[in-house]
């Protein structure tokens, strides 16, 4: 009993040190691809001293945050200052559990999947919260309560747009919900969920960006109204944990859109080919979803270097008016279709 | 795999989760160089005035108009998930119920929309 114990935490740790080496490295990688990417849209070089291309910049930064003076504010309140990055990073991490790269490669698949990853996605509003009320800026708290606002809006049709995927697998782990959008039509079109449910794709999308803070949707932290927002006080290790979590709900965004609309790791013609080739075949998957995950995040980057931050007011009632009426409405149109 | 593994990883996820950034944080802090103690570093940033007054004042109402929505609208997504999963078995009477379930609060948005629940500071036009 007590082995079968250990040997269940053992392979829990394995899948923690997993995920955590799998999102770090990506964070490393996004730092730099987005610095790199937006130069271009900006016509010009970005990072390009250290290393081949710039690719050791990321190493750069790491070390100069390590290196950095703490300074914490003398009017803050001290342990709320100092819980909220590691609250931050906590419940950034915890979605990420729930979240497979590959068929089984997955280190908790919890019966309650998508809903246990929003569950504990908008929890990361709690640790902006302390950030904010702990600073005592005025900015920070400023972008805190934009912060609260907007995630509380944003939350609701990004629940209610995945209630049509739900309700066509009958299942809410994200292994099940991959597993139903492995068929094609003819052999080469893809059975993604996408095609299923256009409607839901777009307001979960804008969701998720809104859940994720990035332009257009970026009010935590608009740099030129409210300095940096919540994290204005915060300097060294603790700055770069919310940096780290925010790149994290980056990658845990872009991977659940790929998970739940874009067929996971699945890909027409390729994925068959590779069914019977043992080890092999987990690699072909992960590449596959790492590939597509790389696709939405270059779409992200690509619309921040596009489109302006959008007012407040805006934001508040683009989710309200806009995308919780659609939620709605794709429930309703998904429920008739099925019973139908 | 048990119901119950899982939630062990869960649960080393939550610990792990903790100690990782604490650790970080600590090891940074035998990394650098001694702190130059100034009184003006420990100052609240206010671009470079001097902070006047503490930030914990009250705010707009409006977010807490939206938190009361969020909660309502909230409440109702969990009792739609339910019905996601099990509407093969209950068929189209579930479904017809849930269309009206929906309905009544459609209704409700509507008029939290009619009211101006929704507006961004309408006290100030």
């Amino acid at each position: 009993m007590v082995e079968d114990l250990l040997m269940k935490v053992l392979r829990g740790l394995v899948g923690v040190v997993a995920v955590i080496l799998f999102l770090s490295l990506n964070v490393l990688f996004l730092t730099w691809m987005e610095r790199k990417v937006i130069a271009r849209i900006h016509v010009r070089y970005g990072p390009n001293r250290a290393g081949p291309y710039g690719l050791l910049q990321p190493i750069a930064d790491m070390l100069k945050l390590l290196t950095k003076e703490d300074i914490v504010p003398e009017k803050a309140d001290k342990l709320v200052y100092n819980l909220a990055p590691v609250v931050a990073f906590l419940f950034a991490l915890l979605p990420a559990a729930a979240i497979g790269i590959g068929s089984g490669l997955i280190a908790a698949d919890v019966g309650v999947g998508v809903l246990y990853i929003t569950a504990v996605a908008s929890l990361s509003t709690l640790a902006v919260l302390m950030a904010a009320w702990g600073s005592n800026n005025k900015y920070s708290l400023l972008g805190g309560m934009r912060t609260a606002a907007q995630s509380l809006s944003y939350e609701i049709p990004l629940v209610l747009s995945m209630i049509g995927i739900v309700a066509i697998v009958g299942s809410l782990s994200t292994q099940d919900i991959v597993a139903a959008q492995s068929q094609t039509w003819f052999g080469i079109i893809p059975k993604w969920f996408i095609f299923y449910q256009p409607l839901a794709f777009i307001v979960f999308f804008a969701a998720v960006v809104a859940e994720m803070g990035r332009i257009p949707f970026d009010l935590p932290e608009s740099e030129s109204e409210l300095v940096a927002g919540f994290h204005t006080e915060y300097s060294g290790m603790k700055f770069a944990m919310f940096m780290f979590a925010e790149y994290i709900h980056f990658v845990v965004g872009s991977a659940l859109v790929v998970t739940l609309f874009l067929g996971g790791w699945h890909l027409p013609v390729i994925s068959p080919m590779v069914e019977n080739l043992g080890m092999l075949k987990y690699l072909v998957q992960v590449a596959i979803f790492v590939a597509k995950m790389y696709v939405i995040i270059f779409v992200l980057m690509w619309v921040r270097g596009t489109l302006t931050r959008t007012k407040v007011d805006h934001v508040l009632s683009f989710g309200w008016k806009g995308l919780l009426p659609l939620a709605l409405a794709n429930v309703v149109i998904t429920g008739v279709v099925l019973s139908i | 795999m048990s119901i119950g593994e899982q939630y062990i990883t869960i649960a080393l996820f939550v610990i792990i989760g903790v100690i990782f950034p604490a650790v970080t944080i600590f090891v940074a802090s035998l990394l650098r160089k001694p702190a130059k103690p100034e009184p003006q570093k420990y100052l609240t940033y206010e671009c470079s005035v001097l902070p006047f007054g503490p930030a914990w004042v009250q705010h707009n109402v409006e977010y807490y108009m939206y938190a009361l929505l969020f909660v309502i609208f909230d409440v109702e997504t969990v009792f739609l998930y339910p019905w996601a999963m099990t509407y093969r078995s209950f068929g189209l009477f579930a479904t017809i119920e849930v269309i009206i379930f929906i309905g009544v609060l459609a209704l409700g948005l509507a008029y939290a929309w009619k009211k101006g629940a929704l507006e961004w500071m309408r006290g100030w036009k």
